[in-house]
């Protein structure tokens, strides 16, 4: 392990992250909210107070004030991201995108979010009243839980579960719930079709999502996202892509799967405009599609997210040790970088048919993810730990791999023409 | 009773649970009965959490909820073919259902009163180790293998059965 940190001894150390953030270490402390009310805050209060400090009642409202913290920075996201997009598409298109608002148009989805709080609240009178105001709820707390085990930093985390990973792949399957809830009670035939396409999608496509995370997990044998995480630390070639030919491949199917779980081109089949107007929340109008679509936003960050937790290192930098302010900005430029990601392909590709879609999962997705899982188990065998050796044989087969891929695409490209729809 | 804020928890969870699980039996509409079994599992989860089993906890969310309820609903909405559609239930099944819920109420009154102390671990302060190991190594390296690849078996059987049953015919 200690192999690559040698190589990099002359460079001078930029690690400051160690003094920056209070020093609560999370990754042992299961209940770090009572730590800090034993060890940051009683000490500082007058000591009559400090006596009969209500400590378990303290404990939760930390707890809540952080849970507040995020329900009140994650919605900033997407007023960025949708403004990024925007503009992202514009230029793919060859236009300036919005441009009144604000100077370059930057203020232009704080003008929409200000509409879209003043619109009318359309309840369709025929649809169910309650599930129809329910379901937002659901798919926006759904999405926001995610971010409470994703590890932003060093210490940068709600909380260090020790099922991590497990506990992502839980929540997010019951945003599937919400989009069932929303079309059914809308009483619309697009709602109905679109939120039973966006399930079927949506369960088809955590299979294959759920056979990548594996081969991450047998290899570091933990759930624990910062124990992945740390698993990586020693430079770019240590990022859990690199560790194995296996992996490598886990990641793709791992990326463009998630592109399927969160509805995007070219899989965005439950909200394909010309076909069912906008799928699931056809019927939804004013805030209430503003809680989808910040949620659909807020979505593509955290699976972007958890991709660089994965397999791109996840706070920590590309050499070792360089993980400035806790590894947070790091970790960010990464996260956005795969965000950007999506949206070139959004703005690029097609959209498939169901049947390609279906086909693409179950015939090629997971029999692929299962030939990694085989193959992650026999590379653990020969290599159970992560060194030299292993990490130059996997990056010399990982080459070879792309080469004669490639090629092989290539010919097959040159060869036939897309076969038709039958 | 002792009023601490792991028993607001507890009590919490278990209305939840009690409160849902009773809407899922009495409410007509069969849509709603499913979403309120949502809450019912999620409440069983929060109970399994609240008792140091994460794992546990996580995989009755995937399982049941993002799996099994999802099929029902499927399942529904499929075939109901109208978005109204009402329960109704006849002497015989509430019979049959009466008995079969006497018979489980009996059993589980039977467990609860010849299990000799209701001590809960996390009282006395200690945290848990984590249970995924224990229950890996239980699964894979413990008594447990057989019945675990057994199941596996047959969940593969059911696979194969199910893309069996599904394939389109190609007549040649």
């Amino acid at each position: 392990m200690s192999d690559f940190r040698a190589m990099f001894v002359g460079f001078p150390d930029f690690n400051v992250s160690e003094n920056f953030f209070p020093d609560i270490n999370l990754q042992e402390k299961l209940n770090w909210a009572e730590e800090f009310i034993q060890n940051v805050l009683i000490p500082r209060l007058p000591e009559a107070v400090a006596a009969h400090f209500p400590v378990e009642l303290g404990t939760v409202l930390v707890m809540f004030a952080c849970a507040g913290i995020f329900v009140g920075v994650v919605p900033l996201l997407p007023l960025f991201l949708v403004l990024a997009e925007r503009k992202v598409a514009a230029r793919f298109q060859n236009r300036t995108g919005p441009m009144r608002v604000g100077p370059w148009g930057t203020l232009q989805t704080l003008a929409d979010g200000i509409k879209l709080i003043f619109k009318e609240d359309f309840i369709p009178p025929q649809g169910d009243k309650l599930l129809f105001l329910l379901a937002p709820y659901i798919i926006f707390a759904c999405s926001f839980a995610v971010f409470a085990a994703i590890p932003f930093g060093q210490n940068i985390l709600v909380s260090p579960f020790n099922i991590g990973i497990f506990y992502i792949m839980a929540i997010s399957s019951v945003i599937v719930m919400g989009v069932i809830m929303a079309g059914w009670s809308s009483n619309s035939k697009w709602s109905l079709l679109g939120s039973l396409r966006s399930a079927a999608q949506i369960v088809s496509y955590e299979i294959p999502l759920g056979l990548s995370i594996l081969t991450v997990v047998m290899l570091v044998e933990s759930l624990n996202m910062q124990e992945i995480v740390a698993s990586q630390s020693n430079g770019v070639f240590s990022w859990l892509i690199f560790r194995s030919p296996f992996t490598f491949i886990a990641f793709f199917i791992f990326f463009i799967s998630s592109i399927a779980e969160v509805n995007r081109t070219p899989f965005d089949l439950p909200e394909a405009e010309s076909e069912i107007v906008a799928g699931f929340h056809t019927e939804y109008s004013g805030m209430r599609f503003a809680l989808f679509f910040i949620a659909e936003y807020a979505n593509m960050f955290a699976v972007s997210a958890i991709a660089v937790t994965l397999f791109l290192g996840g706070w920590e930098g590309a050499l070792p040790g360089y993980d400035i302010l806790g590894g947070l900005p790091g970790f960010v430029i990464k996260t956005l970088a795969l965000v950007f990601l999506m949206m070139w392909l959004r703005w690029t590709l097609p959209r498939l048919r169901v049947d390609q879609l279906m086909n693409l999962c179950w015939k090629y997705f997971i029999p692929i993810a299962f030939f990694n899982i085989l193959g992650t188990g026999i590379w653990g065998l020969i290599f159970p730990e992560d060194t030299l050796v292993s990490t130059i044989i996997s990056c010399a087969i990982i080459y070879i791999g792309l080469i004669v891929a490639y090629t092989i695409a290539g010919r097959t490209l040159a060869q036939k023409p897309e076969p038709q729809p039958s | 009773m002792e009023f601490t804020l792991k028993n607001f928890i507890f009590y919490g969870f278990a209305l939840m649970t009690v409160a849902s699980a009773l809407l899922v039996v009495t409410v007509r509409n069969i849509v709603h009965a499913a979403f309120s079994l949502m809450v019912t599992l999620f409440g069983v989860a929060g109970l399994y959490v609240f008792l140091q089993a994460d794992f546990l906890a996580a995989t009755q969310v995937i399982v049941y909820v993002g799996g099994i309820l999802v099929l029902i609903l499927f399942g529904v909405m499929m075939t109901s073919g109208r978005l109204e559609m009402r329960i109704h239930v006849e002497r015989g099944q509430l019979l049959l259902g009466g008995i079969v819920s006497l018979a489980l109420l009996t059993l589980l009154l039977t467990v609860i009163a010849n299990t000799p102390a209701w001590k809960n671990l996390t009282d006395d302060g200690t945290e848990l180790p984590p249970t995924t190991e224990r229950i890996g190594e239980l699964i894979l390296n413990g008594p447990f293998l057989l019945p675990f690849e057994v199941v596996s078996v047959l969940l593969l059987v059911a696979l194969i059965g199910a893309a069996l049953i599904s394939r389109k015919e190609v007549r040649e």
